[in-house]
């Protein structure tokens, strides 16, 4: 559930359809998936989630798998 | 899940090709879900329509102190949804001044239309922020005073150096000030109190030029709670001080400049009576069953019609639109004893039991606007949708459930900004009072002409001056229907225009026997020897059909003639609403000289006028007055 939704979110932020983005999905495989984009992509996740990442956290994004997992971590399911 | 159907209905209908359905589920999607994902989403759909959809340019630059491109897509996002086609330039970080300063600067070079000056105390003054209570009270002014003296350089050269709008950032107080409670305590101003005085001095600037707008960006973090705002952790990780979920209310608050600035705002509220206006509906509560008045729960609305009468004050014109029995309901509106909108305050009405859809056309008809500067305020949710979709250049306001929020809503809705208000926007309801006496005679006399003699009209010419000057740029701003060439100035390009030799520029003035009209006409002609040629000439639509342009252009020609020239030119630039003045050169004699079939040029048709062999007069009913100088 949580990864469905970070996906979405990615896939928006990205600009790609949903399909596109998977588990390991990393900003090498994306041409503008650069620091801009992946900060765009931490805020569109704590407005989605109502959290805030630490800077540790923002480290650890990786790929969309890893931030599901991370997510799944902070809201504790 | 809502927001994934809006999406695919929104692909679907993109792939049909269906671009007005497409933008308003893309608009949709956006009320529904106002966080960065989906504003991302509606930002490349978009691109994909922009060809389709009439869209206005309009170029912004963004100089900032900190990251302002998460703001983007949230931005560019809003503005296609209000109907503007964005290109941004942002910026280095903290490279605003020199980019103000220098005229060469990628900032001029851009050529915006506006600049947004984003810039924060931390920034600016650090020693303000971080270390006041080690200052003495010498050193804080003296920071104080550089500062201002920073403000007053910058914008003075952008003064010079272009001719943007700037949208300047009032300065932050901290949410904590360094000296706790004796911020107040002492005899000079503390560390907020500084800020203000800081602050007093960019609303003199601001005040002191039409292209210099203040937006209080103090007052913006206060209303969203000063200690909610910001992310420290992304400030020192990012430079992004903002926290994720403020981000939207700074969009939001640059909207309510770039709608007034791109002119995409509503002239007209309609608004419906049962559960927005007043508790209740009174076709079923009865006059005395209504809630409305100083208590629970009648204030809230009593709140919403305050601020309906503070949008009228701002020239925005009143209309009901409801669906009622007509007697009934007016009935309540005139005596209900807790109304503060009477019946005079409403320049239209529509009571009955027809469609909204059409009761707005009629209201747009009658009012001689376009449905695109209508508003649409309802409690009732499928009133609202079917609005929008049978009249999507309808502005529909999206009222929150609870009608103590409804007052908010109205204050907080962009498209009911201005950034400058004439006279003729205060009188605004007063004026189509008139219209409807002016009518019921029109009524009362048998032929055209009876009535135009009965009205007994004044036309006064006169240049346009420095008193005139807001309301002439605003008639070119505003006017879309009876105007030749379309061509949009603002202010202070008019200004330079007027201030010109082979330039001439005046205004007209209607009165007639119901009142004073104001300011409705202008014409702008440019000079080369023995030639003139219009650059604008146009009419604001409260006065079609009434021949006034045909006392304008006697003036003009009398006074073409009498600095010797001997040939008028004109162009008609078509667009898809000046219809009305397409006859206007063939009706007053002009031959046509050439025609563009491509009106993508900017080409139309050019006529004109031999004033050896020929002249304009001005009809027998119209008493024409030119002056030196418009009087009050």
């Amino acid at each position: 559930m949580t990864f469905e939704r970070v996906r979405a979110v990615a896939a928006d932020v990205l600009g790609v359809p949903p399909e596109r983005v998977d588990e390991r999905s990393a900003p090498a495989d994306f041409e503008n998936w650069d620091s801009i984009l992946q900060l765009n992509l931490v805020l569109a996740l704590e407005q989605e989630f109502d959290v805030q990442f630490e800077p540790e956290e923002m480290e650890r994004m990786t790929n969309v798998g890893q931030i599901a997992a991370l997510l799944d971590e902070k809201l504790g399911s | 899940m809502e927001s994934t159907r809006l999406r695919t209905e929104a692909d679907e209908l993109i792939a049909a090709g269906e671009a007005t359905t497409a933008a308003r589920r893309l608009a949709e999607l956006l009320r529904a879900d106002a966080g960065s994902a989906a504003a991302s989403f509606v930002v490349s759909r978009y691109e994909r329509l922009r060809g389709q959809l009439p869209l206005v340019p309009y170029r912004v630059a963004l100089l900032r102190s900190f990251t302002v491109e998460p703001l983007l897509p949230l931005l560019r996002a809003a503005c296609f949804t209000a109907g503007i086609d964005l290109n941004v330039h942002v910026g280095d970080f903290n490279a605003y001044a020199q980019e103000m300063l220098d005229p060469d600067s990628t900032l001029y070079r851009f050529a915006p239309d506006a600049v947004i000056l984003a810039v924060q105390t931390r920034d600016l003054a650090p020693d303000l922020w971080h270390d006041f209570a080690r200052l003495d009270t010498d050193a804080r002014r003296a920071i104080a005073a550089r500062v201002v003296e920073n403000f007053q350089d910058w914008t003075s050269a952008f003064l010079r150096h272009g001719r943007a709008h700037l949208v300047l950032h009032t300065l932050e107080a901290p949410a904590t000030p360094c000296l706790g409670l004796l911020d107040n305590a002492g005899d000079t101003p503390g560390q907020a109190g500084t800020l203000r005085l800081i602050n007093d001095e960019l609303r003199r600037l601001a005040s002191a030029s039409n292209s210099i707008h203040l937006l209080e960006y103090d007052a913006l973090v206060a209303r969203h709670g000063r200690t909610r705002w910001h992310d420290e952790r992304k400030w020192l990780a990012a430079r992004l001080p903002l926290a994720a979920h403020s981000l939207p209310h700074l969009v939001a608050e640059w909207m309510r400049f770039l709608r007034p600035l791109t002119g995409r705002v509503a002239k007209a509220v309609a608004v419906d009576l049962d559960n927005t206006l007043w508790g209740g509906v009174v076709g079923e509560d009865g006059l005395h069953g209504l809630k409305l008045g100083a208590e629970y729960p009648g204030a809230a609305y009593l709140e919403v019609q305050r601020a309906l009468l503070d949008l009228k004050a701002r020239g925005l014109l009143l209309c009901l639109c409801s669906k009622n029995n007509g007697a009934e309901a007016v009935e309540a509106v005139e005596t209900h004893p807790a109304m503060l909108l009477r019946m005079k305050d409403f320049a239209a009405a529509r009571v009955n039991w027809n469609d909204k859809a059409e009761s707005l056309r009629e209201l747009a008809a009658e009012l001689k606007i376009g449905l695109d500067a209508v508003a649409f305020v309802d409690d009732n949710p499928v009133e609202r949708e079917h609005v929008r979709a049978q009249l999507p250049e309808v502005h529909v306001v999206e009222l929150p459930a609870d009608p103590f929020d409804f007052a908010r809503a109205l204050r907080e809705e962009a498209v009911f900004e201005r950034l400058t208000l004439s006279d003729e926007d205060r009188a605004r309801t007063s004026y189509y009072e008139a219209e409807r006496e002016r009518t019921a005679l029109q009524g009362r006399t048998t032929t055209r002409e009876d009535f135009l003699r009965s009205l007994a009209q004044e036309a006064e010419v006169a240049p346009v001056t420095d008193a005139t000057l807001a309301r002439a740029a605003q008639l070119t701003q505003k006017t879309n229907q009876f105007n030749l060439t379309t061509r949009r100035y603002t202010e202070r390009q008019l200004a330079d225009l007027v201030a010109r030799s082979d330039w001439h520029a005046c205004t007209l003035r209607l009165r007639d026997r119901f009142g004073d009209n104001g300011i409705v006409g202008l014409a702008l002609a440019r000079r080369a020897a023995a030639v003139w040629e219009l650059d604008s000439f146009l009419l604001s639509c409260r006065v079609i059909g009434r021949t006034v342009e045909t006392a304008l252009l006697a003036h003009l020609v009398e006074t073409a003639r009498a600095a010797g020239a001997t040939r008028l030119l004109g162009r008609y630039l078509p667009t898809r609403k000046n219809i009305p003045a397409r006859d206007f050169y063939a009706a007053h004699g002009f031959a046509l000289v050439s025609e563009q079939e491509d009106d993508e040029s900017g080409g139309g048709s050019l006529w004109s006028l031999d004033l050896t062999r020929q002249t304009v007069e001005c009809p027998a009913w119209i008493r024409l007055v030119a002056t030196e100088q418009e009087g009050v």
